[in-house]
């Protein structure tokens, strides 16, 4: 076995395809990997967003001043895309309240705050010796418990995403291959990279675990970037100790960004996935070599999602390096742990310097989402100069991974045409920040993309809610009018029945009462005649009233 | 045959149209009934342009008539929830150009909600009877309350009301709905920082 191994490494490397676009920015991965990684030390508070996967926030199932173990489900998924939320260490919720959150906005969302009591109790955990006996929707229904989101960046929960194999078939989008990203394209970050080389073991194990899931007919493969050799060899060692032989790790030149999930798969098989579409549509399921960790000790383990790695890196940093994070630390206190220094730092960046967002505020907590904290000095990544006129020069075009036309999009998106911009596939658009890095006229192509984007889903969502309104505003004439309707029938109803009983009445009691309104006409005439007769006598009186009064005014 | 069209070509050219034009005639006549429009076509897509709040801001009672009054020829600058991207979307699908918001109508606004408060409401019925699209719910003499999701914000039901206990919010931004802005363009952006030496000087005053 140990023999047929180089074999396999020299001779059957698979074919990678090549990928349109892409740039070479300093990748500054080698700060960060010197040192193995550290587990962080155990915060006094941890503050939880109940918002920190992509879908709707999930919803607290415990109370201010409940007491909770380590493990212990916090939050419970809402609706089909959301994800569970467990408590990182024992202690005590002292707040669900809204705190800063890490995100693009700045803004506050509601959090479930725990003040930590330093003891770290593991709730009871279920481990599974053997996953194989368990059928793959009893699998994916753990990895949903277990509250495992996409841990490259995107945040995306993991059993969305694993639809199991019959359902697939049912579907008609069979799988074919299972890819795993190992690839971490975007400058300084090396969470990953450790995670690789530290723990393939478990990458391994996770990865057979979704191999039984998903059944992929052909092939399952890591897409590994070759400037990471020592992850690629820690891989290859692991799947020869596990004798996963069905397992290829491939590596590949790197380029940014070659880690995006449409261009990995590209590299990968040479197949598009389609605009606007899904990997499934081609027969493919992507996930993260971290996301793949958290599976295996969800399922054998039985530990929920509460910790990650993150690089914690930048000129600001003394000592970078990977931690494992407990999630729901703040990041002050996980950048003390690397010898952050706050006057040095110019800008703190939670993501890469490609994709990820500024952060104004040190006290906002580590997400499932966050693969890197980025302390960078103003040397290091130095101010944008303002964005200039654009020149027209096509950088931008040549370096765009989904083979869009970043001007044209540039020129749509500052004049607000809509329509123009879907006809030019927008949405295909992955906010690499490819397009921006070579922009000599220094312009913030990404935000006009984003903002754009933004505008448009509201002004569909606008769309969407007039046609509902409209909807709802001719239900509403439709219901005056048969109200109107019904009201009239009912009259005509009465008056008939009115006739009919008048009728009824004529024939039974002969020529005595001819005519009601005759009658009625007779009945008030005698009303009068008796008011008149009554109006005459008083009129007598009021008439001898007067003789007195004189001779009240005399006395 | 040839020699009567050669001797009378004017009496065959008549005989020949006047052949070709009855059955002609025929298939017009009949295409006009079988494929007949009901209605106007252009007052749906006009319609299909406007907010649908049913405000009645732009003083016709509700959107479908002044969808019909654009049709006839009224401006298309009088519908304030709509706003610019309303006008633009109407030039564009009359070919006409785009004109200001006409400030007669009120300005645009930030979306807002109405919201009732609860503890004042005297169960009087009249705010529901004023929503153009049923989003207040409620009975006679029980309290009432707005659907948020269905409330166009169209500002109908605060008149109507005796105890003025209807409030219209603006509907805050939250994480969820908050998105990112247009940057400055370049333009503007370089207007600000004054790059140009003599752009920084103060003005000089006379």
């Amino acid at each position: 076995m140990n023999q047929r191994l180089p074999n396999t490494l020299s001779n059957n490397m698979p074919k990678t395809y090549p990928t349109p676009g892409g740039v070479h920015p300093p990748q500054n991965k080698a700060q960060s990997t010197s040192r193995p990684i550290q587990q962080a030390s155990l915060p006094a508070e941890l503050v939880l967003p109940l918002s920190q996967h992509a879908g709707a926030p999930a919803k607290a199932i415990v109370a201010v001043g409940d007491k909770v173990l380590k493990g212990q489900c916090i939050a419970q998924a809402k609706g089909s895309i959301s994800a569970y939320i467990h408590a990182p260490s024992s202690g005590e919720v002292t707040a669900i309240e809204p705190r800063a959150i890490p995100h693009a906005s700045g803004m506050q969302d509601n959090c479930i705050v725990i003040k930590t009591d330093g003891e770290d109790n593991w709730c009871p955990l279920q481990g599974c010796e053997d996953f194989s006996q368990l059928p793959a929707s009893e699998l994916v229904e753990q990895i949903r418990l277990a509250g495992i989101t996409g841990l490259g960046g995107g945040g995306f929960p993991t059993a969305v995403k694993l639809i199991s194999s019959d359902t697939q078939a049912s579907l008609n989008k069979a799988i074919d291959t299972l890819i795993i990203n190992g690839t971490e394209c975007e400058p300084y970050i090396t969470a990953d990279d450790l995670l690789m080389r530290e723990r393939a073991q478990q990458i391994i194990s996770g990865i057979q675990i979704l191999q039984h899931i998903i059944k992929p007919s052909t092939a399952t493969l890591i897409g590994v970037e070759n400037n990471k050799p020592e992850a690629i060899a820690a891989l290859e060692a692991a799947i020869a100790e596990a004798n996963a032989n069905n397992i290829t790790v491939v590596s590949f030149a790197g380029k940014y960004p070659s880690g995006g999930e449409k261009q990995l798969i590209q590299i990968l098989t040479g197949r598009e996935v389609p605009s606007g579409g899904l990997p499934a549509d081609v027969g493919i399921v992507c996930q993260n070599v971290g996301t793949v960790a958290a599976v295996h000790d969800a399922i054998v383990l039985g530990k929920p999602l509460i910790s990650r790695i993150t690089t914690v890196t930048g000129q600001a940093c003394a000592q970078p390096q990977n931690f494992e994070v407990l999630i729901g630390s703040p990041i002050a206190h996980v950048l003390a742990q690397a010898g952050f220094d706050a006057s040095a730092c110019q800008r703190l960046i939670m993501g890469g310097p490609m994709m990820g967002f500024t952060l104004t505020d040190t006290s906002v907590p580590v997400i499932k989402a966050t693969n890197c904290l980025l302390a960078a000095t103003e040397a290091e990544l130095p101010s944008p100069p303002p964005a200039q006129a654009c020149i027209r020069c096509g950088m931008c075009a040549e370096a765009c991974p989904a083979s869009l036309l970043p001007q044209q999009l540039y020129w749509y998106a500052r004049s607000k045409e809509y329509e123009k911009l879907e006809e030019l596939n927008l949405f295909d658009c992955i906010e690499c920040g490819a397009c921006s890095y070579v922009c000599p006229s220094t312009i913030p192509l990404v935000q006009y993309y984003r903002a754009s984007k933004a505008d448009i889903r509201e002004h569909k969502a606008e769309m969407h809610k007039a046609e509902q309104s409209k909807a709802r505003f001719e239900a509403r004439q439709q219901r005056l009018e048969r109200e109107e309707q019904e009201k009239a029938e009912k009259r005509a109803a009465r008056q008939a029945a009115a006739k009919a009983k008048l009728a009824a009445a004529a024939q039974a009691g002969g020529e005595q009462e001819l005519d009601p309104v005759q009658a009625a006409v007779a009945r008030a005439k005698a009303k009068k005649a008796a008011k008149a007769a009554a109006a005459e006598t008083e009129a007598g009186n009021s008439t001898a009233k007067p003789e007195t009064k004189p001779t009240d005014e005399a006395n | 045959m040839i020699e009567l069209i050669s001797l009378h070509p004017l009496l065959t050219a008549v005989v020949a149209l006047v052949a070709l034009s009855i059955p002609f005639g025929a298939l017009l006549g009949f295409a006009a009934i079988r494929f007949k429009t009901e209605g106007n076509p252009i007052v749906d897509q006009i319609e299909d342009l406007l907010p649908q709040t049913q405000c009645g801001q732009c003083s016709y009672p509700g959107c479908r008539p002044y969808a019909e009054a654009i049709a006839n020829g009224e401006a298309i600058n009088k519908c304030p929830p709509g706003g610019e991207a309303t006008i633009h979307d109407l030039a564009n699908l009359l070919d006409v150009e785009p004109l200001p918001l006409d400030a007669e109508h009120g300005a645009q606004d930030v979306k807002k909600v109405a919201y009732i408060r609860e503890d004042e409401c005297i169960g009087c019925t009249k705010c529901i009877q004023a929503c153009p699209v049923d989003a207040i719910l409620g009975a006679a003499k029980q309290m009432h309350t707005v659907i948020a999701d269905e409330c166009t914000g169209c500002d109908l039901c605060v008149e109507p009301c005796p105890v003025d206990c209807i409030d219209m919010l603006p509907i805050a931004t939250t994480v969820q709905s908050w998105s990112w802005q247009l940057p400055p363009t370049p333009e503007e952006q370089l207007k600000r920082s004054h790059i140009i030496a003599t752009d920084r000087q103060p003005e000089v005053s006379a």
